[in-house]
C-alpha cells in the first residue's frame, strides 16, 4: 500500500526521466496516463525495468501490481534490454504465406537463440511481430527500425553477419 | 477560422499548384517508404533544382498510389504511372515530362487493377500530400465540415448518415446511423468519440493506409461525428508498431489546431472538440471496443460484457461513439455527396465501398478499393492479376483470425456482408489473402488458433481455455498423430467458444477451423487417415528447425 502521496524521485539521475514526467503531467498525473506514461519510458531508455515500474506507479498513485500487470499484458513492452541491433521477423498471415516460419527457423539456427531472446554477446535481439502492416511487400523484416520488404533468407542472414561479424 | 478565411486557402492552394506545369508525386506511405521512396523523391528534389525548373515543376509526398508491390511508385500530373523506381531515375523521368513517358518503368493505368477500382476513401491518397492541411483543404477537404457547422443541426447531420446506409467498417457491420444516433440521444456529459485505429487483425493495413495518405479525412469524419453525437472530446486510438501513421496523424492534429479546426469554438460556432493520440500497445482484443475503452483509460485491454453498450457507458462512464478509420473517412464525401448518392454504390444491403488489403499468393499486392458487390474472382484474378508461377488457386481468407477460409466455389460470390457471412467468413476489417496449393490449411487454420491463443486476454475461460485446447488438437493433426475422436471434441469445442465467450475475439477464434473443416474437410482426413500432409507443408517447418 503506498501511504506517501508526495512526489517521487526518479530511479536515477539521468536527465532523460523529465520526458517521463512531461508525458505524466500532460496527462494529469491521473491513472488513465499509465499506457502513455509506459510508452515514454520504453521509447527513452529501451525497455521497462522495476524502477522504471515503480516510478511510475507511484507518480501515477497506482499499485505496482497494476503497472506491471499492464506491462506485461500487452506485447508491445519489454521488460529486458534490446541487443545492440534487433532483428523483427513479420510473422503476419501474408507472410507467413509466404514463408516467414522458414525465415524464422534459419535466424533461429544461425543465432541459437528463440524469438525474444539476445545473443550472448548482446549483439542481436530476435523479435516477431503479429502484422507490421507491410502485407503487399511479404516477407516483411525490420532491421534496427528500418523496414525491409520481400526478404529472402539469404539477405538475412546477409544482415546478420554483418552483425555479428562471423558466419555461424 | 471563418468558413470565407478557409475558402481563401483552398483557392490560393489550387492556384499554387497551377503555376506548375509539371508535376511529380511520389508515395511516401509505408510500403514503398520500405522500398526507399524517400531516396527517390530527394533525387528528384536535387534534379529540379539541377535544372532550375523551380518554378516549372513541383515535386510532392502523397499517400498511397494501390500497387504496393511494385512500388515506389511515382505519378505524373498527366496519368503516367512509373514502378520500382530507383533514385538513379530521376533524370529520366524528369525528361519525360515533356516528352512520351519513360517506356522502361511505366506502369499501365489502363489495367483492371486500377479499372475495376472505385475510389471514396482513398480518392486522396496519391494525390494530396499527407502532412499539408493546405493541401488537403485546396482539394475540397474541411468544406464538408464547414457546411454541416454552419448549415444542418445534428440531427440532420444523423439522418444523412442514416440514408447513406454506410455499415461499420469494423467487421460486423453494425449500421452506421444507428449507432451516431443511440449515442446522440444517450443522456450525458461529456460525450466521447473514439477512432478505433488499432488493426491488430494480420494481413489487414487499410487504416495504416489511410492515416498516412489522408489523416486529415479522418480526422474530418471525426469533426462531423462529434458534432452530429454533441461530443466535446476524442481519441484516436492508434497501434504503436504504426509509427508513420502516428506522426503524420500528430502533424494532422496540430496543423487544424492551428486552423483553428479543432480546440475551441470551432469556426466560430460553440461547437468545440479536442482530440489527442493515444498509443495501443500490441494487443488484438483491444480492437474489440469495450476492451479498446479500457485500454484508453490506462488499464488492460480486457472486455466487459455488454449491455450496457459503450454509446450508453464508454469511456469514463460516459456515452461513447467509437467507429473504425475506415467509417470516418467515409463521411466526408457522404457530407458533400448527399446520403442518397452514397446509397446508390453497392448492393441492396451493403452500401458504398471497401477497401481490401490484399495480399498472399496474388501477382499485385496492394491496397484495393472495390464497391460492394463485387465478386471474389473480380478481386482475385481481374483487380489482382491471379495466382503467381501458374499455380492453381485454393482458397481466399477473408476476416483474419476471425474469419473464414472461402474455397473455388465461392468465387463467384457477391462481396458483401450477408453473402460472406453465410459462407462462414466475415467482411472483417478488410483484409484479404489469397492462398495456392502450397498452402495447407489445417496449418492455416492452426496458424490463426495460436494467434488467438496467444491473444486471448484469459478474462473469461471458454476463450482462455478453448483456445489452448484446440491449438493443441490442431498441433496433433498437424503432426499427423491425430485420430478422428479430435476431430469430433475440436467440433465441440468450436460451438463452446462461439456461444459461452465473453466478446467477439472468442466467440469468433473457431471461424478458421469452421470454415477450413466444412470446406478442405479432405485434407484433415490426409492428415489423420494418410497420415500425410498433401501441401507437404506440415512439419517442413518442424524438421527445418531440428537441423
Amino acid at each position: 500500500m503506498i501511504t506517501d502521496f508526495s512526489k517521487p524521485t526518479p530511479p536515477s539521475l539521468d536527465k532523460r526521466w523529465r520526458l517521463v514526467d512531461a508525458t505524466m503531467r500532460r496527462l494529469g498525473n491521473h491513472s488513465r496516463g499509465l499506457i502513455e506514461a509506459l510508452h515514454t519510458v520504453q521509447e527513452t531508455f529501451g525497455y521497462l525495468d522495476e524502477g522504471a515500474l515503480r516510478y511510475v506507479a507511484i507518480s501515477l498513485r497506482v499499485p505496482l501490481s497494476r503497472a506491471y500487470g499492464v506491462a506485461t499484458f500487452y506485447h508491445f513492452f519489454t521488460l529486458k534490454p534490446a541487443g545492440e541491433h534487433t532483428c523483427v521477423v513479420c510473422m503476419g498471415t501474408a507472410c507467413y504465406i509466404k514463408g516467414a516460419p522458414q525465415l524464422l527457423s534459419a535466424v533461429q539456427r544461425d543465432l541459437d537463440i528463440k524469438p525474444g531472446e539476445t545473443t550472448s554477446d548482446n549483439k542481436v535481439s530476435l523479435l516477431t511481430a503479429r502484422c507490421l502492416g507491410s502485407c503487399g511487400l511479404a516477407r516483411a523484416v525490420v532491421y534496427d527500425n528500418e523496414v525491409a520488404g520481400k526478404v529472402a533468407t539469404k539477405d538475412l542472414r546477409e544482415r546478420l553477419v554483418k552483425w555479428t561479424g562471423h558466419v555461424s | 477560422m471563418s468558413p470565407e478565411e478557409l475558402e481563401q486557402i483552398a483557392e490560393d492552394q489550387r492556384a499554387a499548384n497551377d503555376q506548375y506545369s509539371h508535376h511529380a508525386n511520389v508515395c511516401v506511405a509505408a510500403g514503398c517508404m520500405s522500398c526507399q521512396s524517400q531516396s527517390v523523391k530527394d533525387s528528384i528534389d536535387k534534379e529540379i533544382v539541377r535544372r532550375g525548373w523551380a518554378r516549372k515543376c513541383q515535386s510532392k509526398g502523397t499517400g498511397c498510389m494501390g500497387l504496393c508491390s511494385e512500388g515506389p511508385l511515382v505519378s505524373t500530373g498527366t496519368g503516367t504511372l512509373y514502378q520500382q523506381v530507383t533514385p538513379s531515375d530521376a533524370s529520366e523521368i524528369l525528361d519525360a515530362l515533356d516528352t512520351e513517358p519513360a517506356g522502361r518503368l511505366i506502369c499501365r493505368p489502363d489495367v483492371p487493377f486500377f479499372q475495376r477500382q472505385k475510389k471514396i476513401v482513398l480518392e486522396n491518397s496519391g494525390i494530396v500530400d499527407p502532412e499539408r492541411i493546405e493541401d488537403y483543404v485546396g482539394s475540397a477537404g474541411y468544406g464538408a465540415l464547414i457546411r454541416v457547422l454552419t448549415e444542418m443541426t445534428p440531427s440532420e447531420v444523423v439522418q444523412e448518415v442514416v440514408k447513406s446506409g454506410l455499415r461499420g467498417r469494423g467487421g460486423a457491420g453494425y449500421p452506421t446511423g444507428l449507432k451516431w444516433s443511440t449515442v446522440s440521444k444517450a443522456v450525458g456529459t461529456p460525450k466521447y468519440v473514439i477512432c478505433n485505429a488499432d488493426e491488430g487483425d494480420p494481413g489487414a493495413f487499410m487504416d495504416r493506409s489511410v492515416l498516412e495518405s489522408d489523416p486529415h479525412r479522418v480526422l474530418e469524419g471525426m469533426l462531423i461525428a462529434a458534432y452530429a453525437v454533441g461530443a466535446s472530446e476524442g481519441f484516436i486510438y492508434v497501434r504503436a508498431e504504426y509509427p508513420l501513421a502516428i506522426k503524420r496523424l500528430r502533424t494532422a492534429i496540430r496543423q487544424a489546431e492551428r486552423l483553428g479546426l479543432v480546440g475551441a469554438s470551432i469556426c466560430g460556432t460553440r461547437f468545440s472538440f479536442r482530440v489527442d493520440l493515444r498509443l495501443g500497445a500490441g494487443a488484438l482484443v483491444c480492437g474489440e471496443e469495450t476492451a479498446l475503452i479500457a485500454s484508453v483509460e490506462g488499464k488492460r485491454g480486457t472486455p466487459r460484457p455488454r449491455p450496457p453498450y459503450p454509446a450508453q457507458e464508454g469511456l469514463f462512464g460516459a456515452p461513447t461513439l467509437i467507429n473504425k478509420v475506415e467509417t470516418f473517412a467515409n463521411i466526408q464525401p457522404i457530407i458533400r455527396n448527399g446520403g442518397d448518392w452514397y446509397a446508390k454504390i453497392g448492393t441492396e444491403k451493403s452500401k458504398g465501398t471497401k477497401v481490401f488489403a490484399l495480399a498472399g499468393r496474388v501477382m499485385n499486392t496492394g491496397l484495393v478499393e472495390v464497391p460492394m458487390g463485387i465478386t471474389l474472382r473480380e478481386i482475385v484474378f481481374d483487380i489482382g492479376g491471379g495466382i503467381p508461377d501458374g499455380r492453381a488457386f485454393k482458397a481466399v481468407q477473408t476476416g483474419g483470425p476471425s474469419g473464414g477460409c472461402l474455397p473455388a466455389e465461392y468465387l463467384d460470390m457477391p462481396v458483401d456482408y450477408e453473402s460472406l457471412a453465410k459462407a462462414g467468413s466475415i467482411m472483417g476489417s478488410g483484409g484479404m489473402i489469397v492462398m495456392d496449393e502450397t498452402s495447407c490449411m489445417v496449418d492455416v487454420a492452426k496458424y490463426f488458433m495460436d494467434f488467438c491463443m496467444t491473444e486471448s486476454c484469459g478474462k473469461c475461460v471458454p476463450c482462455r481455455v478453448g483456445t489452448y485446447q484446440m491449438n493443441g488438437l490442431l498441433g496433433k493433426i498437424t503432426e499427423r498423430t491425430a485420430g478422428p475422436e479430435d476431430v469430433a471434441m475440436l467440433e465441440e469445442l468450436c460451438d463452446l467458444l462461439k456461444h459461452t465467450s465473453l466478446c467477439g475475439l472468442g466467440q469468433s477464434a473457431p471461424n478458421p477451423v469452421v470454415s477450413t473443416l466444412r470446406y478442405f474437410a479432405d485434407e484433415y482426413k490426409s492428415h489423420i487417415i494418410e497420415k500425410r500432409c498433401p501441401a507437404g507443408v506440415c512439419g517442413s517447418h518442424a524438421s527445418e528447425e531440428a537441423l
